[in-house]
Parts: C-alpha cells; sequence; structure tokens
C-alpha cells in the first residue's frame, strides 16, 4: 500500500519539526507481530523451563535425564530434573507469567504505569493472612491447599474484595481514581497489622513469616503447583478477553465507552483476574516483588505497547525473567541459597529507578 | 435517519456531599440527516454531557435516545460505537501509541472479540489519516504531537469508526487560527462529501456561524432556543445566553453572520 507522506493536501500545515523529530520505523500488521511475539516469547520460555532444571550443584546429563532407556527409578539424573528441579521450576514459571501478566492489567485499569500487581494490597493482605497462622500456629485447610497458603490465598481475596467493594459504592461505575487510593491505603493498613503481628509474635515466627515474605519457589513437589493450576488457569481464560478493551481502557473510560468497549464489565473482568492471578502467585511463592513491574516496561521497551502484544508477551517472558532469577538465587552463591524476591528485587530495583531518570 | 433525545435529564451525584448536580433538565433535541448541529451556551451549561448522553455513553436519569426511533440503551455499546463516534476535548493515553495504532483503535467495535485488524481495517484507517491531513504522521508517537496534530488524529481515529454520526466537544479548542480553520474546512468537508451528521458543541460562536446550520442554544440544562442558525444566532439571545451585549451581522467577505462582543450586560 502506497501512503502519502509529506504535506498530503492542500491547505493542511506541516509542522516544520515533522521531519527532525524521531520518527519510528513502520511496524509490520498487528497480526504478524502478534504471531511473532507468541513464537519468540514462548520459545525463550520453554528453552529457560527445560535449561533451567540441567544447572544445579549437582551436573545433570539432557540426553540421560530423557532417556527411555534407563527405567525412572534408576536414573539419578531424570529423578533430579523431573522430582528435584522441575517442580520449582514450574512454580517460577506460573508465579512469574501470571505476576508478570496481572502488572499489565493493573497498569492499564489503573490508567498508570508504575502501577503493580501488589498496589491494591492483595499482597499485603496475604501476607497478613500468612503472619497469621504461622503466629497462631493453627492448622487450617482450604480444599487441596496446606495451611499458609491457604491463609495467604484468604488474605489476599478480603483484600481484594475490601478494595472492589470501596470503589464501587456510590459509583455508576468503578472509579479507578478511588481503586488506587483504597488500595494504597489498604496496602499501608494491612502492613501495619503485619507489624503489630509480628511485635506479638516470638523469634522463631518472626523468622518464617520473614522467610514467606521475601518469597519462595521451593514448592517441594506437584501437588500445591496443581492446587494453584486451576486458579491461575482461570485467571488467564479471563486475560485472553481483555488486551483490545485494555488499549482503550487506558484512554479513559468515556473515550473507551465512545468506542464499544462495555467499561464496568472491561474494569471488572480486568480487576477480578489481575486480583485472582495475584492472589494465586502469592499463596504459591509469596510476594515476589518486582516481576510485575519490571517484565511489562522491558517487554514494552522491546514490541511497543498495544496490548494485545504486551500481554500474552509479560505471559511468556514473566516465566521466562521468573525461571531465570531463580536460577541465579539458588546457583551464584551455592550451596548457599539467595531468596528470589532478593534476587528480582536487585535486577528490578536499579531498572526501574532508571526508568524513572529516563522518563523524567 | 435522525438522532434525538426525548426529555432526557442527567443528574451528576456528588460522593463527598450529599447534593447533586442537575446538568441537563428535560432537553429535547432532534438532528436530521446530514445535519451540522451546533451546540452553544456558556460553560457548565451541559453541553458536555448532552454529548455524553446523545452518544450512550452514559444513561439518562429519565427520557432517552434514540437513533433512527430505536433507543441507545437497547442496544449493546458495540452497535452504538459502529455508527456514533465521539471526538472529545481531550486524548491522554497514558502509553506511548504511535498515531496509526490511535487511529486503529477505531476499528475497535467492527472486530470480533478476538479478532486483530486486518489489511481493510488498515486501508480505512490510512484513508482516515490522509482525510484528516495526518498521513505523514502515521509512524509518530501520539504523545510527542503539538495540539493541533493530536486532534486531527483524534478525529481520524473517530473516522475509523465509520460512523454516520459525528459527536464533537470543543473540536477547535486551544487551537491556533489556522489550525482552527484546518480542522472547520475539514469537518465542513466530512459533513459535505461523506454526510456525516454532526453535533459539535463550541464556544467560538463565529465558527458555529460559519460552520453549522442548526443550532441548539443551552443554559443551566436547558434548551434555550434551536432552529436554522440566522434565526437562533441574534443578539438578544447572546445576550440571554451569556449576559453580554454582542453586535450580530452578516460578514461580507466571510458570507455568515459574526459575532462582535461589545461588553457585559449592565
Amino acid at each position: 500500500m502506497t501512503r502519502p507522506h509529506g504535506p498530503a493536501e492542500a491547505g493542511h500545515y506541516v509542522s516544520a519539526d515533522a521531519t527532525s523529530l524521531p520518527r519510528r520505523k513502520a511496524r509490520p500488521s498487528v497480526r504478524a507481530r502478534v504471531a511473532a511475539t507468541l513464537l519468540g516469547f514462548g520459545a525463550l520460555a520453554v528453552a529457560t523451563c527445560v535449561l533451567a532444571p540441567l544447572v544445579g550443584t549437582t551436573p545433570i546429563s539432557f540426553a540421560a535425564a530423557f532417556s527411555r532407556s534407563i527405567p525412572f527409578d534408576q536414573n539419578v539424573d531424570a529423578q533430579i530434573f523431573f522430582v528435584a528441579r522441575l517442580p520449582r521450576v514450574l512454580a517460577g514459571a506460573l508465579v512469574g507469567s501470571a505476576l508478570a501478566s496481572a502488572g499489565v492489567v493493573f497498569q492499564a485499569l489503573l490508567r498508570n504505569p508504575l502501577a503493580t500487581p501488589f498496589t491494591l494490597g492483595v499482597s499485603a493482605g496475604a501476607s497478613l493472612g500468612a503472619m497469621l497462622v504461622i503466629m497462631l500456629g493453627g492448622a487450617i485447610a482450604l480444599g487441596p491447599f496446606s495451611t499458609v497458603p491457604a491463609a495467604s490465598l484468604a488474605g489476599a481475596g478480603l483484600a481484594a474484595a475490601m478494595v472492589y467493594w470501596l470503589a464501587t459504592r456510590q459509583e455508576r461505575a468503578m472509579s479507578t481514581s478511588v481503586l488506587l487510593l483504597a488500595g494504597v491505603t489498604l496496602n499501608a493498613f494491612f502492613s501495619a497489622l503485619i507489624m503489630f503481628v509480628q511485635y506479638l509474635a516470638d523469634f522463631a515466627q518472626v523468622y518464617r513469616a520473614a522467610r514467606w515474605i521475601m518469597g519462595d519457589l521451593d514448592v517441594g513437589g506437584y501437588d500445591s503447583l496443581t492446587a494453584s493450576l486451576p486458579l491461575i488457569v482461570s485467571s488467564f481464560a479471563l486475560f485472553a478477553l481483555l488486551p483490545s478493551s485494555l488499549n482503550l481502557l487506558s484512554l479513559g473510560a468515556d473515550a473507551a465507552a465512545a468506542r464499544g468497549v462495555d467499561v464496568g464489565r472491561a474494569q471488572r473482568i480486568a480487576f477480578l483476574s489481575a486480583s485472582l492471578a495475584t492472589s494465586a502467585a502469592v499463596s504459591l511463592a509469596g510476594p515476589i516483588g518486582f516481576v510485575g513491574i519490571v517484565v511489562p516496561h522491558l517487554v514494552r521497551l522491546l514490541v511497543g505497547v498495544d496490548h494485545r502484544i504486551v500481554l500474552p508477551a509479560s505471559a511468556l517472558f514473566g516465566a521466562a525473567f521468573l525461571v531465570a532469577c531463580d536460577l541465579a538465587a539458588r546457583t551464584l552463591l551455592a550451596p548457599i541459597e539467595i531468596p528470589v524476591g532478593v534476587v528480582t528485587a536487585m535486577i528490578g530495583g536499579p531498572f526501574f529507578l532508571w526508568l524513572l531518570v529516563r522518563k523524567g | 435517519m435522525s438522532l434525538t433525545a426525548n426529555r432526557v435529564s442527567y443528574t451528576y451525584r456528588r460522593r463527598t456531599t450529599r447534593d447533586s448536580i442537575c446538568a441537563v433538565r428535560n432537553v429535547d433535541v432532534r438532528v436530521p440527516r446530514g445535519s451540522l448541529t451546533g451546540l452553544i451556551g456558556p460553560n457548565g451549561c451541559g453541553k458536555t454531557t448532552l454529548l455524553k448522553l446523545l452518544a450512550g455513553v452514559v444513561r439518562p436519569d429519565a427520557g432517552s435516545v434514540a437513533l433512527d426511533g430505536v433507543a441507545l440503551d437497547s442496544q449493546s455499546r458495540r452497535q452504538v460505537a459502529r455508527r456514533i463516534a465521539v471526538v472529545p476535548q481531550e486524548t491522554h493515553p497514558v502509553f506511548d501509541y504511535t498515531v496509526l495504532e490511535m487511529t486503529l483503535m477505531g476499528r475497535h467495535p467492527h472486530l470480533g472479540p478476538f479478532e486483530l485488524e486486518g489489511p481493510a481495517d488498515l486501508a480505512i484507517a490510512h484513508e482516515a489519516l490522509a482525510a484528516t491531513g495526518t498521513a505523514h504522521l502515521s509512524d509518530r508517537s501520539y504523545m510527542t504531537l503539538s495540539g493541533g496534530e493530536k486532534q486531527r488524529v483524534v478525529i481520524a481515529s473517530a473516522l475509523t469508526q465509520s460512523p454516520e454520526v459525528l459527536l464533537l466537544d470543543e473540536p477547535t479548542a486551544s487551537l491556533d487560527l489556522g489550525h482552527q480553520l484546518d480542522v472547520a474546512s475539514l469537518l465542513q468537508r466530512l459533513n459535505l462529501e461523506r454526510s456525516v451528521t454532526m453535533v459539535m458543541a463550541t464556544h467560538d460562536l463565529n465558527l458555529a456561524a460559519s460552520l453549522c446550520d442548526t443550532l441548539v442554544l443551552m443554559r443551566e440544562g436547558r434548551v434555550l432556543a434551536s432552529g436554522h442558525t440566522p434565526e437562533v444566532l441574534t443578539s438578544a439571545m447572546v445576550r440571554q445566553l451569556y449576559d453580554v451585549e454582542a453586535d450580530v451581522r452578516p460578514h461580507e467577505l466571510a458570507g455568515h453572520l459574526t459575532v462582535v462582543p461589545v461588553g457585559r450586560r449592565p
């Protein structure tokens, strides 16, 4: 297709700086870019998940791990790969993917590029839940979830429900400014409660809780993965409905409605799905910070800002990013493990600051 | 075809205080096919709210808005947006979209839930960019454009919706004289050549006099008068609307009425 460039019509102004400002290269069509994104980032995610279990204090061979000639119970390489390391890698992939996608959705919903999955208090609610059962030492179970994940899931759900209730009260539609303020305030409120509970707890309990808050992907088997999987899968099914609505929501509610978006429905789906994914991720591995903000911004630098590309790309890149961070966490100072939340924050913190300075 | 508002009212409820602000009361408006209707009145008289009601973006508390006799409330947002497009006063995207991306968002109501735009949609977007004189900007970042360029890109995005009705909220506010003329002649061209029906809220009475065949005069949420431009744009009406004494007379060169404010009404 040929397109007129330069002064196209008589009687129209072409500003003098039109040619001197940086121009972006013309892009291929959205269809091609979505396909390339799925292929490229998908290959990266799969490769990371297959290669990560091969690396560790005990070196194992890829060929031996996937060899069919040795029975599984005699194949040490396969046991290390599938039993010891793969659950942890898969947990990293699920959590990274869920947090990165939730970050993208919250940033568009709140019309704030600095929003994270934890901005609205979901992680603080989860931490309070975990803190309480660690301190009270009670044994509760929520279906397939064991005590601490069940309590943190309940705390996260409670926080999300409170924020939602506050933001939709007395309003015709969800107010994003109330949502943001209510979430930030609730976050501070829960943090104060956590501190109070910590003050009352003994050393061992505080230590356990502090370790939980650092985040840990060592889920110890497939059971907790299969417990979280339905939550994460349903949140991803809801994410799939969102991308083009997110583009329009980021222009503002009225602009989105004028272009045919059912704003109330889109906001509800966005809030529900992102809260669900965040709750599931936090209950599985603790509140691992920075994934939800670093990955979406990195992806935008690579592929542009169209949510139909950013959302799938972030889901896949988030998986690869957290698996890689966890690999660094368990190998850099081996045999000592660095908490994965520390690694993501050490990469994410400076990156985030750089981004802020660059934008300012 | 016509877009009609039948006795519509809309009230903004305040969260902090118990009082409420009635923005539009019992308003009747009829916009016939192909007309270019101007919506004029002082600040806060309900112009923007009436535009939102006509677009179906907000639902009236009472009364109804209908397109071709079918109430907007009974249609989905998507169905309405295929026929009615809106150019808001300002559009602030929080992410750094390109001009082409902004324009293509107009195709949203025409695409299925999982459908990505194809070559036909792209052709419509490029045509809209060409029609608004912004084709050379298509790969630029929207955020880096000047005010006049942004306004024309937003109009292009609305045209990409292939609407029958275009609702514009102060399309020339904050534009310099040259860009005001550009946008005005663009709107006139779209109205004549594509027979896009338009409703335009504006404070610029001379622009309204030059473009609009029909005027709706609003004050304090009510319609004060409406009718053909030469009949309702009089110094008596301007006095009633704005409490301003104005000299209203035809201009020889421009060929339309001009309004020169002389002073506040004593």
